[in-house]
């Protein structure tokens, strides 16, 4: 494994920043961050890295406790922060350079000329960095993290603040990658974690709530199935669709009917035997699944239930 | 501690690309310039053209104007070059980024500290145009104390060494540029000036007042100036430029947690 986390805290005064978050990732890998903010993503992506320090628990990346081996392991990690921060005042090349140096690349000439190209900077590389749009600004950030073609790439929010043309563009770069790297990333955007992500880690108020492949999260959380159906003639008395064999919880507004069942008893045959039977035209039935957004808000609410604010 | 650092060639490569992007931002910006200029007018300005210190007006063939007048530009100048070591690289979230690089803090320190002092010096260098000025007038020519000018020298170069380390730690202390600026001038003034107004309060015994005034940098500078090399104000110098860089360095991990 790539990188392994076990039981890793942070704490911040008498605020648990990150509490006990255990997982491991690896090669071949993309690890979609989620998570509101102030959850402690950002702290756990820069504990890995090596900046901040765990309070305790153990951080490994490529077999070297971080700890430790802090200038070795970070050898093998390319960072790009949720801030992004860079030399303004420097060439786009000159910056480039500097972090060859940094990492004491053998080619350093090739290896930049292959970061322009692939990042799109190329018409870029003898402008100031201060310059540059924000959507160019990231690129270079990219560029510099993978630069010493690390292993493991750790990207925060690596898509904020990008228009569409640019974030298509962000995201096929990452994913091109994914064959040969280990890459854990954060985001707001749930679309984001459907395109690219194998596996999604859901954390909350510091706490790990969820750590599953994207499909079996979705099974996970629904252990029912919604239906959305939709009555024409509505009799004067209310159909009973929670007397049908199946039917878990019906709810209604206006004449559409919010109906749950259980997952693996469509209800869908019984419920148009039933309409026909009380002469109810359906003029909709359309059975939705839940994304990876409702997901995470269920989750994320359920922790914040305790606690209301 | 220390020695064993500059063993090392192969790990002197990052602090050599830290070393050079901090020469290549002070002359990318004006900094450079400015510090070099303002130098070098207020310098030649007390030399040769204000009457009270001109060494036109005085009587002998000496440099002790610019040796007596450089700590107080410096005192000023330096932190206004150190000020945006740490301070700038906080503010703008740089400094996080080079703590997630393969580099170690004392790498990242002695590139800054190498690099202000190297700016320092080039400022200082054509200070030697005057040293040829002055050789030049004396009558006869060239009757001057090349000796204690050299001595003079040196002790100029230990005093940049310990007010480049003093200004680095204002810097770090703070994310605030002229916060480090006005820090960094404070610290230098008490290390420099402080011990001497303090010693010559009518307070101590001679034996306390040499004691205090010991402390303070302006006496081992005065020391080496008069041209006797000193071993023990070497290792003050020294023990002064280690300390605040390890101040330094230990007022950023903190901040890491």
């Amino acid at each position: 494994m790539s990188v392994v986390l076990s039981g890793v805290s942070k704490i911040y005064g008498k605020q648990k920043a990150v509490d006990n978050i255990s997982f491991t990732v690896g090669k071949g890998e993309i690890l979609g961050f989620l998570g509101p903010n102030g959850a402690g993503k950002s702290t756990t992506m820069k504990m890995i890295t090596g900046y901040l320090k765990q309070d305790a628990g153990t951080i490994e990346v490529m077999g070297l406790p971080v700890s430790h081996h802090e200038t070795e392991s970070k050898k093998h990690i390319g960072y790009l922060s949720e801030s992004n921060p860079l030399y303004k005042e420097m060439y786009v090349r000159e910056y480039l350079q500097f972090n060859a140096q940094i990492h004491q690349i053998s080619k350093p000439k090739s290896r930049i000329d292959y970061l322009l190209e692939s990042t799109g900077l190329i018409k870029e590389a003898n402008k100031i960095i201060g310059t540059l749009s924000k959507g160019y600004q990231q690129r270079v950030g990219l560029a510099q993290a993978l630069i010493h073609d690390p292993e493991v790439l750790i990207l925060d929010e690596p898509t904020s603040g990008l228009d569409m043309n640019q974030l298509v563009g962000i995201r096929a770069l990452i994913k091109s990658m994914q064959a040969e790297k280990t890459i854990i990333f954060s985001t707001h955007i749930m679309q984001e974690v459907q395109a690219l992500c194998s596996r999604v880690i859901i954390i909350n108020e510091g706490q790990l709530i969820a750590d599953d492949p994207i499909e079996q999260l979705q099974a996970r959380i629904s252990g029912d199935q919604i239906l959305h159906l939709e009555i024409a003639n509505l009799p004067a008395t209310s159909p009973d669709f929670a007397s049908i064999q199946g039917v878990l919880g019906v709810e209604r507004q206006d004449n559409l009917f919010i109906i749950s069942f259980e997952k693996d008893n469509d209800v869908r045959p019984a419920i148009f035997n039933y309409a026909v039977k009380n002469g109810l035209v359906i003029i909709g039935m359309q059975l939705i699944t839940r994304d990876v957004a409702q997901i995470f808000q269920q989750l994320t609410k359920k922790q914040g239930d305790g606690s209301n604010l | 501690m220390w020695p064993r650092y500059f063993n090392n060639s192969q790990k002197s490569k990052e602090m050599g690309a830290i070393y050079k992007k901090e020469i290549a931002a002070f002359f990318s910006s004006l900094t450079g310039y400015i510090v070099i200029g303002v130098f070098l007018i207020i310098l030649g300005l007390f030399m040769f053209i204000f009457p009270d210190t001109s060494l036109l007006e005085y009587d002998y063939a000496t440099m002790d104007q610019l040796f007596s007048i450089a700590p107080l530009v410096f005192l000023f100048l330096i932190p206004a070059v150190t000020m945006r070591s740490f301070a700038e690289e906080k503010q703008r979230g740089t400094l996080e980024y080079l703590y997630t690089k393969p580099i170690k803090g004392w790498q990242i320190m002695w590139g800054k500290y190498l690099a202000n002092l190297t700016l320092v010096l080039i400022a200082l260098l054509p200070t030697l145009l005057y040293y040829y000025s002055v050789y030049q007038l004396g009558s006869p020519q060239g009757n001057l104390d090349s000796g204690a000018i050299l001595g003079s020298y040196i002790g100029l170069f230990f005093l940049v060494g310990a007010f480049v380390a003093i200004g680095m730690f204002a810097s770090a202390i703070s994310d605030n540029q002229i916060v480090g600026f006005i820090l960094g001038t404070l610290i230098c003034f008490i290390v420099h000036w402080a011990f001497l107004y303090l010693a010559n309060l009518p307070l101590w015994g001679v034996d306390v007042s040499n004691f205090i005034q010991s402390l303070g940098l302006n006496s081992h500078y005065a020391s080496i100036s008069k041209g006797a090399l000193d071993s023990r104000d070497i290792i003050y110098f020294i023990s002064v430029i280690l300390g605040f860089i390890w101040l330094t360095q230990w007022t950023i991990e903190k901040e890491r947690g």
